[in-house]
């Protein structure tokens, strides 16, 4: 156990090293290190600056931690009060939030929320006691920061002993890395929301589709398609067209690999810290033992294949056996690229890379819209409805009606917990399901929501506009909570894309169908066509973000404030 | 794997018997101790999944939540100079030259064009919009509006304000009132009324299509028409329709923001409105699309 625990004096080195424009891998990412490194204790110093970088033959400049992307693996000890001297040397303000983390409003690191952010050549210094233990990552959230290198990895280690065993560990973390400039993506999309798309429906395709399906059903579903102005091959809104994938800082090409000694079984600390990516992520060869979600201990469950939203983290434990190289495969969503590492026994080993799976396209279906034509705003069509097919229909927040910034409304969405998802669905592969995920540990609170919040996450694609209820951040009141109480969100996607939503500073308790508790987590995944509530105990004062953890749709609106304020004495 | 798997399930019903007593314990996995091999397997046919074996609802937090003191309250609001920033009320801007081309006329060439940009947020829109023609180092016609775009609907965007004609003729200034929309995905249409200098009143329709032979060889169809209150000899319009254009263009994107294109136009004029020599005529036409 010892020796995983290496602890790496690199600070001052790293300081120097960014200072002096020098590129670093951190030590627990590079290519030689079989033995992780990191920082851990109670006390840190950390340098936010530019390094150069260069990951796909073009040289960049990325925004990093202590000179190294990913930044330096921090690792805590539950019930430690950790400090965390954060110096910034850029020439924006910047910001580290811990994603997960359940710590003082103060320390959270929005700024605009808990804090005024950290000048250019300003420091500030973070200091709570750790309340938890898992796998987490930390990452800026100041601007589009966090899809130029701003992020890293963040383990606590438990206090208790934990409900397996495993002989090594290995942090993956996944990230979407762009030549582009990041706040040109955004320009971009506010220009053509779908330039990144290169994988448009054709005349070719419709031909095809007419040959397999017949005229009357192919044009009847490009007219439901063309009625709603949307394409069903908009599955992300940027894609490997501008992005290399990365696992650890690296390239498919650079190949990160992980040892392993044969029979051993090993830990894989799974971490989606991209900016607008989902990752599907595979070993061919091996099972994963999922026994983590978000930090947080699930009853074990085996599965070939996982999907990780963009800022979830998945504990698995895979036990190598018979070969000496395993890929592990993370393929983009939208399967326009992927990112890849190895397991191996040795340096220097790869296994073959598989083919990756087909595009997916999106159906009426995945959005909550079995009546296709009903997606228009022309009711009249609506006039012969079987009345008892209304039933189940969704209703929406005022907000969104007459809202020229709400492209369409779900009618009849569902959990979908027991759905592996878009270009999952009976590939032939054990997938895990948000279904799967089931708590180790009873309901925390064990109290009845004392009141329900529907919530619904609204947008227009062709615009870039994205919010809740059809109200931009910048426009909306915060959510209040009051200290103590124990509250019911009941989210609704209104929109053709998935949405991690994560709010900070409290946990979010997923509830299953029947609304019983079922699973902590931090962030909470909304694919198109879903309604899933979760439980919220207001246990934290103070102003908290609440957003969609894709990057742009945050900036773009999909955000709020939740305020948990003491209630007035009765 | 599988004494992996028992000794899994050997910590929950450990993990399920501390639950209830213990939140802390419970939120971390409790577990007396590691070695779990002597553990008698008949003693795990409870109920593993913990989650999904609601206990008695609790009146109060079985998590005890403490009370609030004054150190958190400083600590949760703390003085603030701004707010978060967000880019949902920012300024973009787009400018699309939709057509800039050399037209093969029987009496020598033309250079056309076709601009439209915007400035503004999601729902108000400063546009400006410019199309004309040069026929043989001349400027023959060239129009420009500015109009204010109000979106109505997610599809619909409701356009006011004015429109200056260059040429042909002495220089005609026009009030403009119209709206433009996507009615289907891919087909942008544009119909402004126009109120101009003595009386003179104007309506033009528009629309084009992305057809999408690949992702990166579009056609795009393309139909205007001008409609004109009444005659102007000075601006070689007659009333009622005047003049329409068809055209089918082809482009190469080898970007998105770059494409050029070959094509065919038919000009034709109507009614009132004198024809010109090249009426109805195919033009052949190359050019490049691009946006900014």
């Amino acid at each position: 156990m010892a020796s995983r625990r290496t602890f790496v004096k690199s600070l001052a080195a790293g300081t120097v090293l960014g200072g002096l424009g020098l590129w670093r891998q951190p030590a627990w990412a590079e290519l030689g290190a079989t033995q992780p490194a990191m920082l851990s204790g109670t006390d840190f110093d950390l340098v936010i600056g530019q390094t150069p970088v260069n990951f796909t033959g073009t040289p960049r400049s990325a925004i990093t931690i202590n000179g190294s992307l990913p930044g330096p693996l921090l690792r805590w000890r539950e019930g430690d009060t950790v400090t965390l001297r954060v110096n910034n040397r850029l020439s924006e303000v910047t910001s580290l939030h811990w994603h997960g983390i359940l710590l003082p409003a103060n320390m959270d690191g929005v700024p605009g929320m808990s804090f005024d952010g950290i000048e250019p050549d300003g420091q500030y210094t973070y200091r709570f006691t750790v309340q938890q233990h898992g796998t987490y990552w930390y990452h800026s959230h100041s601007g589009m920061q966090e899809q130029a290198g701003l992020y890293a990895p963040l383990v606590i280690d438990p206090r208790e002993p934990e409900p397996f065993a495993y002989e090594r560990e290995h942090v993956l973390l996944l990230s979407d890395w762009t030549d582009e400039n990041p706040n040109r993506l955004m320009s971009t999309l506010k220009k053509q929301a779908d330039y990144y798309n290169g994988h448009k429906r054709t005349l070719g395709d419709f031909i095809d589709d007419v040959g397999r399906d017949g005229w009357r059903a192919t044009f009847s579903e490009r007219l439901s398609w063309a009625q709603m102005r949307m394409t069903p091959t908009d599955i992300a809104d940027i894609s490997g067209l501008t992005y290399t994938y990365l696992v650890n800082g690296h390239a498919p090409d650079s190949n990160w690999t992980g040892l392993f000694q044969p029979g051993e079984r090993l830990r894989l600390r799974l971490i989606n810290a991209s900016a607008m990516t989902y990752f599907d992520l595979r070993i061919p060869g091996l099972q994963l033992t999922v026994v983590a979600a978000d930090g947080q201990y699930v009853e074990p469950v085996v599965v070939d294949e996982l999907r990780l939203a963009p800022a979830e983290t998945y504990d698995v434990i895979v036990q190598p056996q018979h070969a000496e190289a395993y890929t592990v495969l993370a393929q983009a969503m939208d399967r326009s690229g992927y990112a890849c590492a190895t397991l191996a026994t040795r340096h220097g080993l790869r296994a073959p890379i598989p083919p990756l799976d087909p595009r997916p396209q999106l159906s009426m279906a995945d959005m909550g819209m079995d009546h296709g034509a009903m997606a228009t705003t022309d009711h009249s069509q609506m006039a012969g409805m079987d009345h008892s097919a209304m039933a189940g229909m969704q209703g929406h927040p005022p907000t969104e009606t007459d809202n020229p910034l709400v492209d369409m409304q779900t009618m009849q969405p569902s959990a979908k917990l027991d759905d592996p998802g878009l270009g999952l669905r009976d590939n032939g592969r054990r997938v895990l399901r948000y279904g799967d995920l089931r708590s180790r540990f009873a309901d925390p609170d064990g109290r009845e929501p004392s009141r329900t919040l529907e919530i619904h996450l609204t947008g227009h694609m062709e615009k870039f506009a994205w919010s809740f209820d059809g109200v931009p951040f910048s426009a909306a009141e915060p959510i209040r909570l009051t200290y103590a109480e124990r509250v019911r969100i009941v989210l609704v996607n209104d929109t053709m894309m998935s949405h991690p939503i994560h709010l900070h500073g409290l946990w979010s308790d997923l509830e299953d169908e029947h609304g019983n508790f079922q699973v902590r987590k931090h962030t909470i995944d909304m694919p198109s066509g879903t309604k899933r509530s979760y439980r919220v105990t207001a246990d934290a004062l103070g102003r908290w973000a609440y957003h969609c953890h894709l990057l742009m749709h945050m900036s773009a609106g999909m955000m709020r404030e939740v305020r948990v304020e003491e209630g007035q004495p009765t | 794997m599988k004494p992996f798997i028992s000794l899994l399930l050997a910590g929950a019903v450990t993990h399920t018997a501390h639950a209830a007593e213990a939140m802390d314990h419970s939120m971390h996995g409790s577990m007396p101790g590691m070695d779990m091999s002597g553990m008698d397997h008949g003693a795990m046919d409870h109920d593993m999944s913990a989650g999904s074996t609601p206990l008695p609802t609790a009146s109060q937090s079985r998590t005890p939540i403490r009370p609030v003191t004054e150190a958190d309250r400083l600590a949760a609001f703390p003085p603030l100079h701004s707010g978060h920033e967000s880019h949902d009320q920012g300024l973009n801007h787009y400018l699309l030259v939709d057509r800039l081309e050399w037209q093969h006329l029987d009496a020598g060439s033309a250079l056309a064009w076709d601009v439209d940009g915007w400035i503004g947020g999601d729902v108000d829109r400063l546009w400006l919009r410019s199309e004309g023609e040069r026929v043989d180092g001349q400027t023959d016609k060239a129009e420009l509006q500015t109009l204010w775009g109000h979106a109505l609907s997610p599809w619909w965007d409701v356009m006011l304000g004015v429109r200056q004609d260059f040429k042909p003729g002495p220089a005609h200034t026009w009030a403009a009132l119209g709206v433009q929309g996507t009615p289907l995905y891919g087909l942008e249409t544009e119909a402004t009324a126009y109120l101009g200098e003595r009386r003179q009143s104007a309506l033009r329709l528009k629309a084009e299509y992305d057809l999408l032979l690949t992702n990166r060889w579009i056609l795009q169809p393309l139909a205007e028409a001008n409609i004109y209150g009444k005659n102007d000899e000075a601006r070689e319009v007659g009333s009622g329709l005047s003049n329409t254009e068809l055209g089918l263009r082809l482009r190469y994107q080898v970007r998105p923001e770059f494409a050029p294109y070959v094509g065919l136009t038919w000009n034709k004029s109507h009614g009132n409105t004198p024809a010109e020599d090249d009426d109805a005529e195919a033009r052949l036409v190359l050019g490049v699309r691009a946006w900014f």
